[in-house]
């Protein structure tokens, strides 16, 4: 039997397969379908400090391998998620993580305090990268000065395990990834969507009602990869890896390339059980190449001849 | 696994699927998520309602409308294909107390209507349909529909049944209905509703948001509703027209 655990900061994990804000709900929406409780850990979709209605529709738009978003962040608020949707996560035996967002620094640091007082919750990922809300989301993430500035605000009032949700719209992946680790993230989880846009050539007009979206699904997972691997030589603190994860190779791919854990978004919405799927592959593969543990695979990856170890440019 | 695929006309046709495992309760207006195995770089799966379910044979009809690649690829399915899908999904239609209900649809939103007028037959209810298409060419054998009531016809170049729009056809006022059900261009939909709000009747719409999971996780078919933002997904397809915001 292999060892699956990982760790993230402090936190423990049994497994590093995990599903992706937004993609899986509260967990109870795929209970028909699959165990739950077998899971790493479940990422929440965003809570906010007050409810919010989100985007007008048309909200999704199918593109290659892919699909664009423009939900906007559509949640009841922190207090509905603390009085009505946290008792209801204490029967899973899995982690559940709350993806935290705002769209003033205040309302961070509010939403943080509030759920750091949850005892059942072991940590938050700060999402600074949602491409759909004209406040806050990405325009916090997207900005080192603003990113730097809401991580450390959160950190002063949230005591457990603190992971912050990077934005692939940057320049430098490198630079926003330091940002956070010196801004006192205890990890960090990337890609989030990549701001896109799709059009209706008949009808001449974009497709989402918000004109633009954020393009999730196996259509991103290359840039995901590639971003992932340069954030792990960059930082010290864990990295976990989104993009396009549909499979247990895709998965390892990540791990591979230097994630500690990986988070499954879009393909929950095709396969509603793939992650017991993806889960029971890396058992499979870690088996066939006589791995003993799934931290062997994290950034085990063996370079061309020549290749000088990745060093990110400065920043 | 598929047993059956029976072309309609150009764009239309009938999947005929029966599984291995004895069917669930289905009710009229739910639907099924069809996974695209086969289709070059469409990736989510295509939501589908059901068209008709034979108990007796443990098998599904599912009536579809060619409108893309992942809605022809479908079309290509025969005999002996698997098809994997998650069913049944979504809030189906109501049964109110009354006797006639008028049924009202346009294009492919004819697809939940047959297996809605046998529900209502079967209740003592009296379903008359009223369909509207393009032309000649967009319809079909409406046999199935005739053996359960009166069965009304209008096409947009007057080619089958009369002329015009589904909304201009005098049923609509000479009817005495209880209550309407529609499924077909939201235009169409709104005004079948504005109607049956003037006649204070019950009317229910089956809605046709773009949805990617179909289980209320991604939240990307939301309704704007009365009671606030809704799934069409699991709060829907089915509404009641007084809870939308038309």
């Amino acid at each position: 039997m292999v060892d699956l655990q990982v760790n993230l900061g402090t936190l423990s994990l049994k497994n590093p397969v995990t599903t992706a804000s937004g993609c899986f709900g509260y967990g109870s929406e795929y209970t028909d379908f699959m165990d739950i409780s077998r899971l790493g850990a479940v990422f929440t979709k965003a809570v906010t400090k007050e409810n919010r209605e989100g985007n007008p529709s048309p909200r999704m738009a199918e593109t290659p391998s892919g699909m664009l978003n423009s939900v906007g962040l559509q949640n009841k608020g922190v207090d509905y998620f603390i009085n009505r949707i946290y008792p209801t996560l204490q029967q899973y035996d899995t982690v559940f993580i709350a993806n935290v967002s705002g769209s003033t620094l205040d309302e961070y640091v509010e939403v943080a305090e509030k759920i750091n007082a949850l005892p059942g919750i072991p940590a938050i990922e700060l999402n600074i990268s949602c491409p759909n809300v004209k406040k806050g989301g990405m325009v916090f993430g997207t900005n080192r000065k603003s990113a730097s500035e809401v991580i450390k605000a959160v950190r002063k009032v949230y005591r457990k395990t603190l992971i912050v949700k990077l934005s692939p719209n940057v320049t430098s992946i490198p630079a926003f990834a330091k940002t956070a680790e010196d801004a006192g993230a205890d990890a960090i989880s990337l890609i989030n969507t990549i701001l896109a846009m799709a059009i209706d050539a008949e009808k001449r007009k974009p497709v989402l009602a918000t004109v633009t979206g954020g393009l999730s699904g196996p259509a991103v997972k290359p840039v995901a990869l590639r971003m992932v691997w340069e954030a792990y030589h960059t930082v010290k603190i864990p990295v976990i890896g989104i993009g396009g994860i549909r499979s247990a190779s895709d998965a390892i791919e990540f791990m591979l390339a230097g994630a500690t854990a990986i988070q499954i978004g879009t393909a929950n919405f095709v396969e509603p059980a793939v992650s017991i799927k993806i889960l029971e592959g890396i058992g499979e593969y870690l088996e066939r190449h006589g791995f003993s543990s799934v931290q062997e695979l994290i950034g085990n990856l063996e370079m061309p001849e020549g290749f000088e170890r990745y060093r990110p440019k400065t920043f | 696994m598929v047993t059956g695929n029976q072309r309609l006309n150009k764009d239309c046709f009938i999947l005929t699927l029966r599984s291995g495992d004895p069917l669930p309760a289905i009710f009229p207006g739910q639907f099924a998520e069809l996974r695209l195995d086969h289709s070059g770089d469409t990736f989510l799966r295509r939501p589908i309602s059901f068209y008709d379910v034979d108990r007796e044979h443990q098998e599904m009809r599912l009536l579809i409308r060619e409108v893309g690649a992942g809605t022809r690829q479908l079309g290509m399915l025969g005999p002996g294909d698997t098809l994997n899908i998650i069913y049944p999904l979504g809030h189906p239609f109501t049964l109110i107390d009354g006797k006639e209900f008028l049924l009202a649809a346009g294009g492919v939103g004819i697809a939940p209507m047959l297996l809605l007028g046998k529900t209502l037959k079967q209740a003592g209810k009296r379903p008359v349909f009223l369909f509207g298409a393009r032309s000649k060419e967009q319809m079909f054998d409406l046999a199935e529909f005739e053996d359960l009531g009166e069965v009304y016809i209008t096409t947009e170049d007057g080619s089958m049944g009369k002329k015009g729009m589904i909304t201009d056809h005098p049923i609509l006022e000479a009817g005495t209905f209880d209550g309407c059900y529609s499924c077909g261009p939201e235009p169409m939909m709104k005004a079948i509703a504005k109607i049956a709000a003037r006649k204070e009747i019950f009317c229910e719409v089956s809605l046709e948001n773009i949805m990617a999971c179909g289980i209320g996780a991604c939240l990307c078919c939301a309704q704007p509703t009365v009671h606030g933002m809704k799934m069409a997904c699991v709060d829907g397809p089915v509404f009641n027209t007084k809870e939308l915001l038309w």
